[in-house]
């Protein structure tokens, strides 16, 4: 057990995957749409990492940018990622097509939905087989589409059905049995669970739980569900307005936000524990295509002090495995002087 | 006493789907036997939950006069829906208004966001003059802490998706109706903005006396606003009763099962059990004639098979489940 444990922190401590000022722009006849801002972030062994942030703040652009699936008028702008040694963003194509799936999977926001309704159940997952592996033999196709189906839950019944035949949480398994079906070294889940009902939703999210660590594969969750992240994941990256202001372990995060929005975040997390004043942020959010100069953050900050307004604060590392980006605190993590910490949370 | 602003009756919605290749005609019962009342006073936040499919959004559309009734009635201060005529419709629809489910689709998006203003404005003749109007809309905008000079002239994809909603509100502010049916508001927003949009359902209910039917299938926000709760279950109430009675202390195995899969906001207090899915083949046989939870039930008795069981009382204050493990308890609770 204490063994296990130590590969386990062994494991971790390597990274899979590393973000280096990832940029990408939407181009618009007004300007280009600033999605994520140069973001940095490490992936390590095992883990997963969810991404968190209201709609429109960039997570689904940055996970398109870590896959090279930015569609025009998107483009990558700049920055780096690394798989496993091997830089993406300047691997020629058909280097990339080889490692993707095998490597790298996605589960797109709304993918039960665009699952192909002409298609029995199991051709789905063939097809996305035989399109990066060639020709199979048919038998051998057929135990390992259902060793999948056992994977993720699925009755053997719904082998040879259609999509519209299947619930939801069973269209949404499908699609993550579709996911792990090469065997990838990382997977991105883009809100794979948000548009279920609570119970499905569990049922989903325990099941990806479960398949995440039966293939000790690392996984990217994007969401904005701070509950069913508090279930699921080990360190949370909050987005806000293309940029990351605040990565940490989800215990720290949960128990001590450091960034005014994460703070922000994590008080308005509704809960059946008690009943609680709402909270309300104040202020706008700019322009995508015209951001302040400055923290990201000060249109809608608390404590916005003046040299927030010239100033982009860093994402940089305060406490152990704790990074913020936010002028209010000193390298130790302490908050700068003249300021009140009550009012902070 | 005067009668109830709103109140539901017996109502019973079934659609009958047409069949075709490979389906068999078949009736499928949205809602059943579905009974509600509002009261003007005090104005109150009902909360309708259960999962899709449920029947939520079938009586949302029934409440709006979208689509009629199989049987049942709907009165509003004690007239029948059904019978209005084309006047008195005009004042239910003002007096019971929705707010949409996707707050982008209901705005065009080649129109600046004040149209959506001037043409509730125009429709119901709320104002005399353009200067009227105009402190009207100012008026309403404030209300949900919003400013004229920064969305009026906006387009919808201008704004931020709880923009879009607080717009919604200050809509529904302006034509002040008694009740509003707000299916999902706050189902697309995030966190931060969520609450704001709460928070003008209670101002709305506490300042302007509009009480709301909140249909949704998240049990946290229902509990943060919400005064009462029904929980649907394949359109027949499970249990109601107080929001606070229903989600601290639920008593119908179905309830139980949805409090419990609602994820705690706790990294420190994870899941412990393993729950599974139905086999849908089940659910599909699933018996017409007792009770809809059956296939599912870990605590199903033989009886629950034969009839639909009733709403039980289970303390005399209003908590009722409906559940053959509480009728020996009803009898108990102390006649009021
Ligand atoms: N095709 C597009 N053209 C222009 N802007 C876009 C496009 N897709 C996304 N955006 C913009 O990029 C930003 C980030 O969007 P997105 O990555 O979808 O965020 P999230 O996944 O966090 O909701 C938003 O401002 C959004 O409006
Ligand atoms: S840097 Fe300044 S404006 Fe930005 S979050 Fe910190 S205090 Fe607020
Ligand atoms: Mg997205």
């Amino acid at each position: 057990m204490a063994e296990a444990s130590g590969q386990d922190v062994q494991r971790r401590q390597r990274k899979v995957l590393e973000v280096r000022n990832l940029r990408v722009h939407y181009e618009t006849p007004t300007g280009d749409v600033i999605a994520v801002a140069g973001i940095d972030f490490d992936l390590y062994d095992g883990e997963t990492l969810g991404l968190v942030g209201e709609s429109g703040s960039g997570k689904s652009t940055a996970a398109y940018g870590i896959l090279k699936l930015v569609q025009p008028p998107g483009r990558i702008v700049e920055g780096n990622v690394v798989l496993d040694g091997d830089e993406l963003v300047t691997m020629n194509d058909s280097n990339f097509r080889q490692l993707r799936w095998t490597k790298l999977a996605l589960i797109p926001q709304g993918a039960m939905n665009s699952l192909n309704p002409t298609m029995r159940v199991h051709r789905q997952i063939t097809d996305a087989i035989e399109a990066h592996e060639g020709k199979q033999d048919k038998e051998e196709l057929r135990q390992r589409v259902l060793d999948l189906f056992r994977m993720v839950g699925l009755p053997q019944r719904l082998y040879n059905m259609f999509p519209h035949e299947l619930s939801g949480g069973m269209k949404q398994r499908v699609c993550i049995a579709m996911g792990i079906a090469l065997h990838p070294t990382v997977i991105i889940a883009d809100e794979s669970t948000s548009a279920l009902d609570v119970v499905v939703q569990r049922v989903v999210a325990q099941t990806m739980l479960r398949v995440k660590k039966a293939l000790g594969v690392s996984m990217i969750m994007i969401g904005h569900d701070m509950g069913l992240m508090a279930q699921m994941v080990d360190r949370i990256a909050v987005m806000y307005a293309g940029k990351l202001v605040e990565v940490s372990p989800v215990e720290t995060i949960f128990e001590d936000p450091l960034h005014p929005y994460s703070q922000v975040l994590i008080e308005s997390i509704p809960s059946l524990k008690e009943r609680k004043p709402l909270k309300i942020t104040e202020g706008i959010t700019h322009d995508p295509r015209n951001p302040p100069p400055g923290c990201i953050f000060q249109l809608r900050c608390p404590f916005v002090m003046e040299h927030c307004r010239s100033e982009a604060p860093p994402l940089r590392e305060v406490k152990a495995r704790h990074q913020v980006a936010c002028h209010l605190y000193n390298d130790d993590g302490s908050l700068i002087e003249g300021v009140k910490v009550e009012a902070a949370v | 006493m005067a009668p109830p602003v709103l109140e539901i009756r017996n109502a019973t919605k079934v659609y009958r789907t047409s069949g075709g290749f490979l389906s068999p005609k078949k009736e499928v019962v949205a809602l059943q036997d579905y009974s509600l009342t509002i009261e003007k006073e005090p104005a109150s936040i009902t909360t309708i939950a259960g999962e899709s499919g449920s029947g939520k959004t079938t009586l949302a559309n029934v409440v709006l006069g979208f689509t009629p009734l199989t049987s049942g009635q709907i009165l509003f201060h004690g007239q029948d829906l059904a019978t209005m005529n084309r006047q008195q419709l005009l004042n239910y629809r003002r007096n019971v208004q929705a707010v949409f489910q996707d707050p982008f689709g209901v705005y065009n998006p080649f129109y600046r966001i004040e149209h959506v203003f001037d043409t509730v404005i125009h429709h119901f003749k709320l104002a005399r003059s353009g200067s009227q109007a105009r402190d009207m809309i100012e008026d309403a905008l404030n209300v949900v802490g919003l400013h004229g000079v920064d969305v009026l002239r906006k387009y919808p994809h201008q704004l931020s998706g709880g923009q879009r909603q607080r717009i919604m509100m200050a809509r529904v502010y302006l034509i002040k109706p008694e009740v509003i049916v707000a299916d999902e508001p706050v189902s697309m927003v995030d966190a931060s903005l969520r609450a704001a949009i709460l928070e003008a359902m209670l101002s709305l209910r506490d300042e302007l006396g509009v009480s709301f039917l909140y249909i949704t299938h998240d049990l946290s926000t229902a509990y943060q606003v919400g005064d009462k709760i029904n929980i649907l279950y394949q359109g027949s109430v499970a249990e109601t009763g107080t929001t606070v009675q229903v989600i601290d202390q639920p008593q119908h195995p179905y309830v139980q099962l949805l409090v419990e899969s609602v994820p705690a906001p706790d990294p420190n207090i994870k899941w412990d059990t393993e729950i599974e899915l139905p086999d849908e083949e089940i659910l599909r046989s699933a018996t017409s004639t007792g009770c809809r939870f059956y296939p599912r039930c870990p605590q199903r008795m033989d009886r629950c098979l034969e009839v639909a069981p009733p709403l039980y009382e289970i303390d005399g204050m209003g908590h009722e489940a409906a559940c053959y493990l509480y009728e020996d308890e009803a009898q108990k609770a102390p006649a009021i």
